[in-house]
């Protein structure tokens, strides 16, 4: 029997893993829009995707690049992306490393490793795919997780703060630092090729649903429901000092944090090697 | 990417420098140019000569934020191409631990440097210990081999080295160079070799698309960039590298030659050198730092007429199980003095069925000669 998806020969197809589809992905999850979202943007952009290294961690977010984006691809251990991804960024300065992994995973376990590149400001593209929960191991609270949230693991509601990432990383000194959603995805489109073309640490919080694991605890069952939520909650950066802090507090901040041009960490790693050479 | 021209300045001269120095130097000719790590005493020194010397030879030295993230950048740096290396002691070592482990899985080369101290915990941050020579055999999760190599003096810190990195290289292996302190931090004549008597171990890439895990027992590699979409995972993969972890055979298969392809070239692997081993009636067996106390008591329990022998590892692991099965059975009792309460004895034990006698010393001082001969003759 011929593949269907042999049959339906989209122009994107060439960018992906055919062989392993279609996705493990649940029934409206956000990971396969933010898939279509970064294959039309290097589609858009001409990237050869000879020249794209990805690189991931653990969890859904990170099944996003691996294994179904035709690149190369160093899928790695939980939290850890950011931090393989250095090792590659410092000895391939000309190739787009891009990292794609979820809250848990970046913010959480991999929390240090993510201040810290943002700090060096290394050229890393890196998507933190946020949808509030640990969605692969089956809903347990994670770093995002809004307070009062029962999950499996916080069962009578979450005590904690979330944390709110593209702030944190826009303080920790990335060139680059938007938050959008997946409902947001011609805006989150633009953001991916600004954060491809700026040098330098670029971060873009996505969030994103997750019906199995977070929806269907908070009343919103189908990913559309999630979307939905995204739409008439979302507010511009540029409409924030309208609201109270109080007010924010149930909201989502979507737009550019920050966008500089500190020098890259990778830049001043050659221009000291160059300087030695000249003296040797 | 090596600055020939800057290593042949050093080349043939005589150093006076510590075992932390003689590593990195012996990194720096092995062809290493990137390393990445995180402070820690015993083993600082080694990251302070990389990140002097790495950019004269168009290297780069890299302090990471940790233990944790150190051994993943030179994880991902191997895969572009470089030969990478990370230093530490027992705290960080242990925070390494999982990511040696994606290093096995992955077959990725690199060295770590364990300079050993008296632990567990913080212990006696400044001193000297061989407390880990279990963590480096067991310390990552899972069935997997290891390489690891005990130097015991300052050459040996710098010729060890390039055996470390060539061995990395041609068992597609993370290779564990398990120095102590005391080799560490002790200062020796070091003969920096001309560069045509160093041996470099290249690394095999394939140009054209083949399984890079797989179809043999030691694939070759293709590097990040070559144009093959390559797919690098942690999770138990077929031979292309795609995922499958739900397949009892794939697992089998992978982990199965990942095994073989050190414990069957055992051979080739281990080093170690003996001293008055074909006549004697017992059997001192030592390594790193304890074994120089070691061979001094040897000597002097020869002068006094005492038929004793000497192996001194070399390799730790693969554990040189014949030349110690061999030994043993030639003696009435084995005597291993080691700066632990006796690691490396209790693998002795699984060779012999002579009584194994541990000397232990712990504490962070290394053992005396009188004390190693003392302990020998009250048991002979």
């Amino acid at each position: 029997m011929t593949n269907p998806i042999e049959i339906h020969k989209h122009r994107h197809l060439k960018y992906l893993r055919t062989e392993i589809l279609p996705t493990a992905f649940c029934s409206g999850c956000g990971c396969g829009t933010i898939l279509n979202i970064f294959v039309n943007v290097i589609d858009e952009m001409g990237i050869d995707p000879n020249d794209i290294i990805a690189v991931t961690g653990i969890g859904c977010s990170s099944w996003i690049p691996s294994p179904y984006l035709a690149v190369d691809t160093l899928h790695t251990t939980h939290g850890r992306a950011i931090a393989f991804a250095t090792g590659v960024k410092v000895m391939k300065p000309e190739k787009h490393v891009v990292v794609i992994a979820g809250d848990g995973d970046l913010s959480g376990i991999g929390g240090n490793h993510l201040i810290h590149a943002a700090r060096r400001n290394i050229d890393l593209k890196v998507f933190l795919v946020n949808n509030f929960i640990y969605g692969m191991t089956g809903g347990q609270v994670s770093p995002t997780t809004p307070k009062e949230t029962k999950t499996t693991t916080t069962p009578y509601g979450n005590s904690e703060q979330p944390f709110k990432i593209t702030e944190l990383v826009a303080a920790a000194g990335a060139n680059y630092a938007a938050r959008w959603t997946t409902y947001h995805i011609f805006k989150l489109k633009k953001a991916m090729k600004e954060s491809i073309e700026k040098k330098g640490f670029s971060f873009i919080e996505i969030i994103s649903q997750c019906p199995t694991s977070y929806g269907r605890k908070i009343g919103q069952k189908e990913g559309i429901d999630q979307l939905n939520h995204f739409k008439a909650n979302s507010i511009d950066i540029k409409n924030k000092e309208k609201y109270s802090e109080e007010d924010l507090e149930n909201k989502i901040v979507v737009g550019k944090f920050v966008e500089r041009n500190r020098r890259e960490f990778v830049d001043g790693l050659r221009e000291i090697n160059k300087k030695l050479a000249v003296s040797n | 990417m090596n600055n020939k021209e800057y290593l042949k300045d050093f080349a043939g001269k005589t150093l006076f420098v510590q075992g932390d120095e003689a590593a990195a130097y012996g990194a720096l000719f092995a062809g290493c140019n990137f390393f990445a790590g995180y402070p820690i005493t015993p083993a600082s020194e080694v990251a302070e000569l990389m990140a002097k010397e790495l950019p004269k030879v168009g290297g780069f030295y890299i302090q990471m934020e940790d233990e944790i993230a150190s051994m993943g950048a030179i994880v991902g740096a191997a895969w572009t191409g470089g030969k990478t290396m990370t230093a530490t002691s027992g705290p960080g070592f242990s925070l390494m631990q999982e990511n040696i482990g994606y290093a096995c899985m992955t077959e990725t080369p690199c060295v770590i440097v364990d300079v050993q101290r008296s632990g567990p915990s913080t212990g006696q941050a400044t001193k000297g210990a061989q407390g880990d020579m279990m963590q480096a055999r067991w310390g990552t999760h899972g069935d997997h081999e290891i390489i690891a190599l005990c130097p015991n003096s300052i050459q040996e810190s710098f010729d060890l080295m390039v055996e470390a990195f060539n061995l990395s290289e041609k068992f597609r292996s993370p290779v564990i160079f398990l120095t102590d302190g005391e080799i560490g931090h002790i200062r020796e004549k070091l003969v920096i070799p001309e560069l045509k008597d160093i041996f470099i171990q290249p690394r095999r890439i394939s140009e054209s698309k083949v399984d890079i895990f797989g179809g043999e027992r030691i694939p070759p590699m293709i590097e990040f960039g070559q144009g093959h979409k390559i797919h690098v995972t942690g999770s138990t993969h077929k031979s292309n590298g795609m995922r499958d972890v739900s397949s009892q055979n794939v697992h089998d298969v992978l982990i199965r030659r990942i095994y073989e392809k050190i414990e069957l070239n055992r051979d080739i692997i281990v080093k170690y050198e003996t001293h008055f081993t074909d006549d004697m009636d017992y059997l001192v067996i030592s390594y790193g730092a304890s074994a120089r106390p070691s061979l001094g008591a040897v000597h002097s329990l020869r002068k006094q007429g005492k038929k004793i022998g000497m192996l001194r590892l070399i390799t730790i692991w693969p554990f040189a199980d014949k030349i110690t099965r061999e030994l043993c059975k030639k003696v009435k009792k084995v005597f291993v003095p080691e700066m632990n309460l006796g690691q490396i004895a209790r693998e002795v034990e699984r060779f012999t069925s002579n009584p194994v006698i541990k000397i232990s010393k712990i504490g962070g001082v290394s053992h005396t000669i009188n004390e190693i001969s003392e302990e020998i003759i009250s048991n002979i």
